[in-house]
């Protein structure tokens, strides 16, 4: 009984540990995005709420929590009211299975640096990927507006093109760590990270997850100029808060599953495991920032034809040669 | 095949590169409160009402300029001064209207009416934005410095007589055929 609930402490304290961090990181993140796409335009970015902007996300926070919550007269008004929470729920609950440091001993007892080690955790993280869009195009469809249906409907094609190719993308690492847990993928790069020997796979797997993600060069759901704000048009304060948040946590968890799968997860010389994950994480988040400061929206065709006739031939061919190799 | 691959992967990273040059560049941004750009002088901001070289009113209430103000935000009353110098009694520009499209400018026989640079007009009530006269007035020529419209206008008033300036030619008697 004692140390079922010394457990249950422990765990508690480890989701509230994790989800703060993610959260700050979530509202810092945008801030660093805000800046270094201004100084990518060569101009200043937020520099008024403290200095450097500091103290921007909490503005920004304030003013969407005082903002007036409007539900649209002829939404379904359920739906509309739980599909942000899908988004941003979905988001948070896929870093329940990333691995951020090896088991450590806590007063004889070993803890190990995850929330949860589930042996398809993989399976999970794209159970819950798929979860988000479905929040997504449910916002886009209750809010009984043409422009966010049209944008729900264009986040629904886009996962249709990009779930396939995240999967088959990252076949051949489970082939490779011989396990859907990822902590056991971790631990198979303890000698090399996989990068090494899977760079067809580690790019499909970053364009299919920045697609995934919804950023820049594939936010087709909320492409501002052909369709308003597309699926959150008609989404204000908190509500709308909550799908932004799930943006910048859904940036964040994909840069924890690029390190976990190709950037050997928490494992680094010196520092502490979780700061070299974090490092991976801000890593991939301002190259993703680079490229939303670099790329135009893709449209709507060039997408899917980019899925499945380019992504998803070249993750199968990439599956082919790593089982051939495998095998002999 | 492959020289496309390698084309559009090179196209692809001259983009990157481009956009990382800028991120070492210095902002070019004006932080505006901190730093107000000097305007050029026929921008077109708060309208003023100017005087003549003399220091005197140059509007003659001639309704030019509301009339030819698409948004019609002038309105005045004109007068007659004992001098035989029209003026306006009262003269109001609701600038909460106004679209900064200097047609009065344009209109204005006199170049009484003028727009400014001076663009930091906002009030916390939009009823501050309905400027009078005496908000309008201002005590210098403004961008026209010599024009006065009296010297040329071949009004009788207590300076000059009809065709005593120097450049004019006496009055015709038109009820007489006579050269
Ligand atoms: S600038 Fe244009 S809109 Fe404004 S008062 Fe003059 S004529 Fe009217
Ligand atoms: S057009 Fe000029 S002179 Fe005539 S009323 Fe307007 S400001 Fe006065």
């Amino acid at each position: 009984m004692i140390t079922w609930i010394a457990g249950l402490i422990v765990l508690l304290i480890k989701m509230a540990l994790v989800l703060g961090v993610l959260l700050f990181l979530a509202a810092y993140l945008v801030w660093a995005e805000r800046k270094l796409l201004g100084r990518l335009q060569v101009r200043l970015g937020p520099n008024r709420a403290g200095i450097f902007g500091l103290l921007q996300p909490i503005a920004d926070s304030i003013k969407m929590l005082c903002k007036e919550d409007i539900v649209p007269e002829a939404a379904d008004k359920i739906i509309f009211l739980l599909a942000p929470a899908v988004v941003a729920t979905t988001a948070l609950l896929m870093f329940a299975v990333v691995p951020f440091g090896p088991e450590i001993t806590l007063m004889g007892k070993q803890v190990p640096l995850v929330i949860s080690d589930i042996n398809v955790g993989l399976l999970f993280v794209f159970a819950m990927a798929s979860l988000g869009v479905y929040g997504m195009a449910l916002g886009g469809w209750a809010s009984n507006s043409k422009f966010a249906l049209l944008g729900g409907i264009r986040g629904a094609a886009q996962m249709i093109s990009y779930e396939l190719a995240l999967g088959l993308s990252l076949v051949p690492v489970v082939m490779l760590a011989q396990s859907f847990s990822l902590v056991d993928i971790v631990n198979a790069q303890a000698d090399y990270p996989f990068i090494i020997v899977q760079p067809i796979a580690f790019v499909i797997f970053v364009i299919s997850s920045m697609a995934e993600s919804k950023r820049i060069p594939f936010d087709l759901p909320e492409a501002e100029n052909e369709l308003g704000a597309g699926f959150h048009t008609e989404y204000s304060g908190m509500r709308f808060g909550l799908f932004f948040i799930g943006e910048y946590v859904h940036m964040q968890v994909f840069g924890a599953l690029i390190a976990v799968f190709f950037l050997g997860g928490w494992r680094g010389p010196f520092l502490p495991p979780p700061v070299w994950l974090l490092i991976k994480i801000i890593i991939a988040a301002l190259v993703m920032i680079w490229i939303r400061g670099t790329l135009p929206r893709l449209r709507y065709d060039q997408l899917m034809e980019m899925g499945w006739k380019i992504l998803i031939p070249a993750s199968l061919i990439n599956i082919i040669i790593t089982g051939a190799v495998i095998l002999i | 095949m492959m020289t496309e691959i390698f084309e559009s992967v090179k196209a692809l990273g001259e983009g990157f590169a481009a956009t990382f040059k800028h991120l070492l560049r210095k902002p070019i941004t004006e932080e505006y409160p901190e730093y107000k750009r000097p305007l050029p002088e026929r921008s077109r901001a708060r309208i003023v009402l100017t005087c003549d070289p003399d220091g005197k009113e140059r509007c003659v209430a001639c309704y030019l300029c509301s009339s030819v103000c698409p948004v019609s935000c002038i309105s005045m009353q004109s007068a007659e001064n004992t001098d035989g110098r029209r003026y306006a009694k009262w003269f109001r520009i609701n600038l909460g209207r106004c679209i900064y499209c200097g047609l009065c400018e344009e209109a204005c026989p006199t170049s009484a009416i003028q727009l400014t640079p001076d663009f930091e007009n906002s009030r916390l009530d939009i009823l501050n934005l309905v400027f009078e006269k005496q908000d309008l007035l201002v005590d210098n020529c403004g961008k026209d410095r010599a024009y006065n419209f009296y010297k040329h206008a071949g009004i009788k008033t207590d300076s000059f007589d009809k065709g005593t300036r120097d450049f004019e030619t006496e009055p015709v008697n038109v009820k007489s055929n006579l050269p």
